[in-house]
């Protein structure tokens, strides 16, 4: 038998994994779909004890370690706190073509932004600072994409 | 607190595809190489913390499929999932529990194995933002345009780090991408995520590192040029992007401050000689120097252009080539723990900064950076 590994040629093993999840949202982030779903409006989260509106909703308040019991809802109409115009195909993209924008959309009334996808817009056309509002999905499903994107106001 | 030592350090050079060795192949040579470096056996070490991402390895419990390579036989074996500069903070503790003298760190990743798009993307709220898609790249894009608008930065500033440590790699046997590359090449590279481009993108990489740390007792009777830990610390901020000013390291400024205070550490612009910095990206290099309070918050770049931070300016950062030149996810940070260690006994070549006495190393967790572990590392007790 062969002693030199030198003379081997290493091999691939071509394998994927594939895991179904099922991950129960919650019921923060269900009353947050449910809320577009019957008034497209945006449910947030406050903070009683620091003031603080939270979008995405979520059950407790970060900076002061308690639960946030009150909801206050919101048109979603907002301003880009920050965003990137993805020209590479990068594969998280999934089926989205580039160029796909992404934008940290900061609601008015909420002190904190939200992840989503810019349309109707030319990407040099976007700027920090930029009114948008969100355009709400036809069919909603319980799913982030029940905001199909937000666009210039 | 007790002082600790780093007796030993091994590193592998760090490869676009390591087609030769898998997982365990890597931490075998890597822990083989420190333990040379430290003049020890496997005996000689107490426990073990091996630092690792299942999804990165496609395998679940990780870290334990690399055990058998780190000699973790009969002995304590621990993991951490995330940066290998946090694993080692929990090597030191269990040394300062007194319950073990030495503690052998590794921390290993092939990035060629998969997709680091499909990777980073899950690291995203899977209610909130996954089906989005956004990935680690697309993440920090949006941190680069917040953090170059609050200063005013142009590309061609931060484009420069890329220039720099690819430059710096030159002289790394370690480093992926050695590269004489100009601020035009950067800005002529393929545009990724507005505003970053390929250029301004740390690589894919595969690697593994591995670390040595020892209690004074041990130190002394073992190694013949220990580097102390004079501080360690580590911060997190929110897990949202959006709950964060992207523009602010707070993080990053907490941790780097409880550090300096364990280190006795003042004012960090006079008392550090070299830091390795989490250059994931061009930006970050300037935004976690600011962080790490070695300038003021916007002044990285102007520092930067002034040559304050080339191989022979007054604060060399990543004199190794950094992350830019060759990014293992995991083990990055440990890599820059051991380029410290290189710098601080007088080993590291063409970079050496003479006199290196302190050293600050960085490592980082979560989109965006969102925690922090920084190390400062002295030359003497
Ligand atoms: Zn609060």
């Amino acid at each position: 038998m062969e002693q030199d590994l030198s003379k081997v040629t290493p091999l691939v093993y071509e394998s994927r994994i594939g895991v179904p999840y099922n991950w129960w949202a919650g019921k923060t982030a269900s009353r947050f779909f449910e809320t577009i779903a019957h008034d497209k409006k945006l449910a947030a989260t406050k903070c009683d004890k620091c003031g603080k509106v939270f979008v995405p909703p979520r059950k407790t308040c970060p900076e002061c370690f308690v639960d946030t019991n009150s909801w206050v809802s919101l048109s979603g109409e907002g301003t880009v706190v920050t965003f990137t115009v993805v020209t590479r195909k990068l594969a998280a993209l999934g089926k989205r073509n580039p160029p796909v924008i992404f934008a940290l959309i900061r609601p008015d009334g909420a002190d904190t932004a939200m992840l989503h996808i810019l349309d109707n817009i030319a990407p040099e056309k976007v700027h920090t600072g930029l009114a948008v509002k969100p355009v709400f999905s036809e069919n909603p499903k319980g799913h982030i994409t029940d905001i199909s994107h937000f666009e210039p106001v | 607190m007790e002082n600790i030592a780093i007796i030993g350090i091994g590193m592998i050079p760090i490869k676009a595809n390591y087609k030769t060795h898998n997982f365990a192949d890597m931490a075998w040579e890597t822990v083989n190489a420190a333990l040379a470096d430290a003049g020890i056996s496997i005996k000689d070490v107490d426990n073990v913390i091996t630092t690792s991402n299942d999804f990165w390895d496609g395998r679940t419990i990780s870290c334990m499929a690399v055990g058998d390579a780190s000699g973790v036989r009969e002995k304590n074996c621990s993991c951490v999932e995330g940066d290998g500069t946090f694993g080692a903070f929990y090597g030191m503790a269990r040394i300062l529990s007194g319950s073990y003298g030495t503690t052998l760190v590794t921390g290993h990743t092939k990035g060629s194995e998969s997709i680091s798009s499909l990777i980073t993307n899950a690291a995203f709220d899977p209610i909130y933002e996954r089906a989005l898609g956004p990935d680690m790249i697309s993440g920090c894009a949006m941190q680069a345009r917040a953090y170059m608008e609050k200063h005013g930065l142009t590309s061609r500033q931060t484009a420069l780090v890329s220039v720099k440590n690819h430059g710096n790699a030159k002289h790394n046997p370690y480093a992926q991408l050695p590269m004489d590359i100009s601020v035009d090449d950067v800005l002529a590279s393929e545009m990724i995520a507005d505003p970053l481009r390929k250029l301004d993108c740390s690589p894919v990489s595969d690697g593994c590192c591995a670390i040595i740390l020892a209690n004074e007792e041990k130190a002394k009777k073992l190694c013949k040029k220990p580097v102390w830990v004079k501080g360690a610390a580590f911060t997190s901020d929110a897990y949202f992007l959006g709950d964060r000013d992207l523009a602010d390291p707070r993080s990053l400024v907490a941790a780097a401050k409880k550090a300096y205070a364990m280190a006795g550490i003042t004012d960090p612009t006079k008392q550090i000689d070299i830091a390795e910095v989490y250059d994931a990206f061009s930006y970050q290099e300037l935004m976690w120097l600011e962080g790490l309070g070695i300038c003021e918050p916007g002044q990285a770049a102007s520092l930067l252009e002034k040559g304050d931070f080339a191989v022979n300016g007054k604060l060399p950062v990543n004199a190794s080539g950094g992350l830019l030149s060759g990014h293992p996810v995991i083990a990055a940070g440990l890599y820059r723990i051991a380029e410290c260690v290189r710098q601080l006994r007088g080993e590291a070549g063409a970079v050496q900064k003479d006199g290196a006495k302190t050293a600050v190393a960085q490592g980082l967790n979560g989109v965006a950076g969102q925690s922090h572990c920084v190390w400062v590392l002295g030359a003497d007790k």
